[in-house]
């Protein structure tokens, strides 16, 4: 299978870990991922206002690349992206004058956009196409043993008319964590926000609600966590620092991207994780349960 | 904070543009406060969110527009998903951001965030941040 492939800044930069290991692991399933070219940020974040039309420019540039790259589909791996990109996709799918108009605003694109691109997340990829059960036999080290939290946070699941599962019960990581013969950690916090962007000014409300999220996931038993967006990912493991230097009795929880996981399970070389871009070392761990090689 | 309901705001401009920018009948709101239940950032607030609702339908433009609330909401959509009269409230906390971004009011200076968590935050981070804050 082959598929165009929107990365987004953030796995360019900070979340390599989460690109390389997505990469190497959706190659030893067979599935090409084509970095589409010349792709733009996203937006980031969808516009909510109804006539603010020039921000969704950002996001349906892309998918005007995607079809003059002669593509139906595109897949994405940070849950930011995902979320602005489908929104997008569903506005202009609905609304044909506010699609005539963008078409209009985009006087200089060879390419006139109509909707036609369908905009998935790589969990999707695995869940619908690939098959949860078809990855569980072409796992090499399970992952036996290995207490697992999935965090989903807001935009993987919200709006639900966007969200890639139910956004109150989400099964879909937990249905992953089984392929790849992890233990599933049921806890409160999975679906709750983490703060976001509040972590550029206000890093304190980062603090307590990522202190709460990772707690309940500790007193629950997980041993780490892991999740699909590198804003969370940011938020939930770099400012572990900060959650320590404000509450002494945080023990620490190393943070995963699902893909890294992934790509451990398929026996990859722990190189393609690149665990050393990971805010809290989950070697050690890793280590001790057996499923990377000593140093 | 005092608030004196009045005909004359009740009957605002104000009322009609947030109607207009987030494009929800902000009257389809019927006060059971789910949305304010459910927000994982009331702590913070100093109006809850069903109390915005309530605010702006009565017109009270200042106090809605000066209160920490719609700053501190960040679209997380957990009011969206659970209103049972389907009011968007995520679009109407952006659609009142909005209408003091649109004056060139910024709630961040992008010049005031320092070097220092410049190159320690992720790109995601500070373009959301701006897009959220900044006009």
């Amino acid at each position: 299978m082959k598929i165009s492939y929107f990365p987004g800044c953030t796995l360019k930069t900070m979340a390599k870990n989460f690109e390389d290991s997505a990469l190497a692991s959706l190659s030893s399933l067979d599935i090409e991922m084509k970095e589409f070219k010349r792709w733009n940020c996203c937006g980031t974040v969808y516009s909510l206002t109804s006539d603010d039309l020039i921000h969704q420019v950002a996001p349906i540039r892309n998918l005007i690349r995607v079809k003059e790259q002669k593509d139906t589909r595109v897949v994405t791996l940070c849950s930011m992206c995902y979320n602005t990109l489908k929104r997008a996709n569903k506005l202009v799918k609905e609304d044909s004058e506010k699609l005539d108009k963008l078409n209009n605003l985009m006087d200089r694109e060879d390419v006139k956009y109509n909707g036609e691109v369908e905009v998935l997340h790589l969990l999707e990829i695995l869940k619908n196409e690939v098959g949860f059960s078809q990855i569980a036999k072409k796992i090499k080290i399970p992952l036996k043993g290995l207490k697992v939290a999935p965090y989903y946070g807001c935009l993987l699941l919200r709006p639900p008319e966007v969200g890639i599962d139910d956004p109150e019960r989400p099964t879909i990581l937990k249905d992953f964590l089984g392929s790849v013969g992890a233990e599933a950690i049921d806890y409160p916090y999975e679906t709750e926000c983490c703060a976001s962007y509040h972590t550029v000014v206000n890093v304190d409300l980062v603090v307590e609600r990522a202190y709460d999220i990772l707690n309940s996931a500790i007193n629950r038993g997980a041993e780490v966590i892991v999740l699909s967006c590198p804003l969370c990912g940011f938020n939930l493991d770099n400012r572990q620092k900060e959650i320590k230097e404000k509450f002494s009795d945080f023990k620490g929880i190393p943070i995963f991207y699902f893909t890294q996981l992934l790509a451990l399970s398929l026996g990859l070389d722990e190189k393609v994780c690149r665990f050393e871009l990971n805010f809290v070392d989950p070697r050690p761990l890793l280590r001790s349960k057996h499923l990377i090689g000593e140093v | 904070m005092r608030t004196e309901i009045s005909i004359k705001n009740t009957k605002s401009k104000f009322l009609d543009k947030v109607e207009e920018l987030s494009g929800e009948n902000i009257y389809a709101c019927y006060q059971c406060g789910k949305c304010s239940a459910g927000c994982p950032s009331i702590s913070e607030m100093d109006i809850s969110p069903n109390e915005i609702i309530r605010l702006v339908q009565l017109g009270e433009e200042k106090e809605v527009l000066n209160s920490k609330t719609i700053w501190i909401c960040a679209s997380c959509f957990t009011c969206v998903t659970r209103c049972p009269k389907g009011v968007d409230l995520a679009k109407i906390m952006e659609s009142l951001r909005q209408i003091t971004l649109r004056k060139n009011v910024d709630y961040v200076n992008p010049l005031s965030i320092s070097k220092e968590v410049l190159s320690q935050v992720p790109q995601i981070a500070l373009i959301s941040s701006l897009r959220k804050f900044s006009s």
